[in-house]
């Protein structure tokens, strides 16, 4: 959009992201969804990952949720960065944040009164999900309102799409269903601790296992190129 | 009041004055500017009554611009710029959601009555007034299963296509292992007693707690669990209580389910609550009930 008016210097990212306006790459909005994860590398928002994902469609539902407000409070802090006075930040952050989630929560309540139950209070709770307000704090309050929007929508993604690879596997192995759908026999007896709060932690744990081994063996194959190339 | 008083006595004995007197009353200057206006020449106060106000206003944000310390003004604004784009969003969602809401939890009322009560194609919704009686209310105008969530104590009556009597239903609560549960319970007014149950909220642990709503075993309880008045028709004579596995004796009691025995509790106190708080109305309006629904 307005690229020409930004000073030259933002072309660089990576160095000081926290001062710099970006400038919109890919990258902005890929970030959320593996680098900077927010559940699998950040490990950021325990609480809604944990509680709400024993079933697909309740971690659907509370991942959409969430990108909702991510994309709402940090349009509407980005759109007012200039005159929220740094003292004040903090509170106008969280009337936002809270006046979006309000919203959400009335959205969810007349599309299905079903998701609404069994997502309970946590969809009040979205308030104090910190990457809500980390997002705010770190990225919106001193970006322009395009980068903030996509950068927003791919944290709020990678966060629905951490939920639901939690939501999924537990509710496969604790329930034998798929978004309610029986997917084995009658013969299947449910693994009942996956869809009880220590599942979460499980499946948490074995995601985490993974990613923490794939990061791994990338690290170590940059490695061995970096010494064969040195070694010509 | 009294500020404004001496304002048509000034612009009548000065009438060139009129601009300053309109805007007085949008900013309310102090008396002595008003006593300041009228001794000087006419042409020099729109001057000193539009500078009063303007020197007011910049003057706390221009003091404290340059000290970077509390910018109280920007502050308050920017706060209040916020609470109204807010306040402005939650309303606008609200009003549009709420007609669906309610119209949703209506439906869901509306169905969940009619699946216990087997037969019913209509229901009415009464409402047990002061005197313990039944009277009728509009579901619309009652908010639908708001007030039953709320235990409000809606009872709803099912009727056939020829507008007979199938069956009465009204919800309970009782706690149980991790809070409410609310249970909809169907009752037969002739036999006076509870035939069916179905759970509608519950946040008991799943597999153990939501035996409640699917055990076979545990649901023969409730296919004719005693409800019957005691002889001053206030009360049960049996308040209906939940017993330890395989101690049921009486009709009135409830065979807890082994390991989930805190949430077959909550289903004998939604069932005792319920039924004491509903079927001596029930008893008593029961020819208000039985006659054909219009």
């Amino acid at each position: 959009m307005a690229e020409a008016s930004q000073p030259a210097a933002g072309a660089k990212t990576a160095a000081d992201p926290f001062n710099r306006q970006e400038t919109l790459t890919a990258d902005t909005f890929l970030r959320g969804l593996w680098e900077e994860n927010p559940v699998f590398v950040m490990l950021l928002g325990m609480c809604p990952v944990l509680a709400v994902t024993n079933s697909a469609i309740n971690a659907l539902g509370m991942g959409l949720a969430t990108t909702f407000v991510l994309l709402g409070s940090g349009a509407l802090v980005s759109l007012l960065r200039h005159w929220i006075p740094k003292q004040v930040r903090i509170a106008s952050y969280i009337v936002i944040i809270a006046t979006f989630v309000t919203v959400v929560d009335y959205a969810i309540h007349a599309i299905s009164l079903e998701l609404y139950a069994s997502l309970g209070a946590f969809i009040q709770l979205i308030v104090v999900n910190c990457i809500i307000l980390g997002r705010a704090e770190a990225y919106a309050s001193n970006q322009r309102l395009l980068p903030t929007l996509v950068n927003g929508l791919g944290m709020g993604l990678g966060f629905t799409l951490a939920l639901f690879s939690l939501g999924a596997v537990r509710e496969i192995l604790g329930n034998g269903t798929l978004f309610g759908m029986q997917l084995f026999g009658d013969s299947f007896q449910p693994w009942l601790v996956m869809i009880l709060p220590p599942g979460g932690f499980f499946v948490l744990g074995a995601w985490l296992l993974l990613f923490a081994w794939l990061k791994q063996r990338r690290e170590r194959r940059l490695l061995a190129a970096a010494g064969a190339a040195a070694h010509g | 009041m009294s500020a404004s008083l001496p304002l048509p006595g000034a612009a009548a004995a000065t009438p060139a004055t009129s601009s300053p007197v309109a805007q007085a009353p949008i900013n309310p200057a102090p008396p002595s500017v008003l006593q300041v206006e009228t001794g000087t020449p006419a042409p020099a106060s729109p001057g000193l009554a539009t500078a009063a106000p303007a020197t007011s206003g910049l003057g706390t944000s221009g003091s404290a611009t340059p000290a970077p310390a509390t910018p109280g003004l920007a502050m308050l604004a920017t706060l209040g710029l916020i609470a109204a784009i807010s306040g402005l969003l939650v309303a606008t969602a609200y009003e549009y959601t709420a007609p669906i809401i309610a119209e949703k939890e209506r439906l869901a009322t509306e169905a969940a009555v009619l699946r216990i009560l087997p037969g019913a194609v209509a229901k009415r919704d009464f409402l047990i007034d002061a005197e313990g009686r039944l009277t009728p209310v509009d579901p619309a105008a009652a908010g639908g299963a708001g007030a039953s969530a709320a235990g409000g104590g809606l009872v709803y009556a099912g009727y056939d296509a020829q507008g007979q009597l199938q069956g009465l239903a009204f919800t309970g609560v009782g706690t149980g292992y991790a809070g409410p549960v609310e249970v909809l319970f169907a009752y037969d007014p002739q036999r006076q007693l509870i035939v069916r149950s179905k759970v509608l909220k519950s946040t008991e642990t799943p597999g153990f707690g939501d035996k409640l709503d699917t055990d076979p075993v545990f649901l023969k309880n409730l296919e004719a669990l005693d409800a019957r008045l005691d002889a001053t028709g206030q009360a049960l004579a049996n308040p209906i209580v939940t017993v330890k596995n395989g101690t049921k004796t009486q009709p009135w009691q409830i065979d807890a389910i082994t390991g989930a025995t805190l949430s077959s509790r909550a289903m004998g106190k939604a069932a005792n609550q319920a039924a004491q708080r509903a079927a001596p109305a029930i008893q008593r309006s029961l020819g208000l009930l039985t006659q054909p629904s219009p």
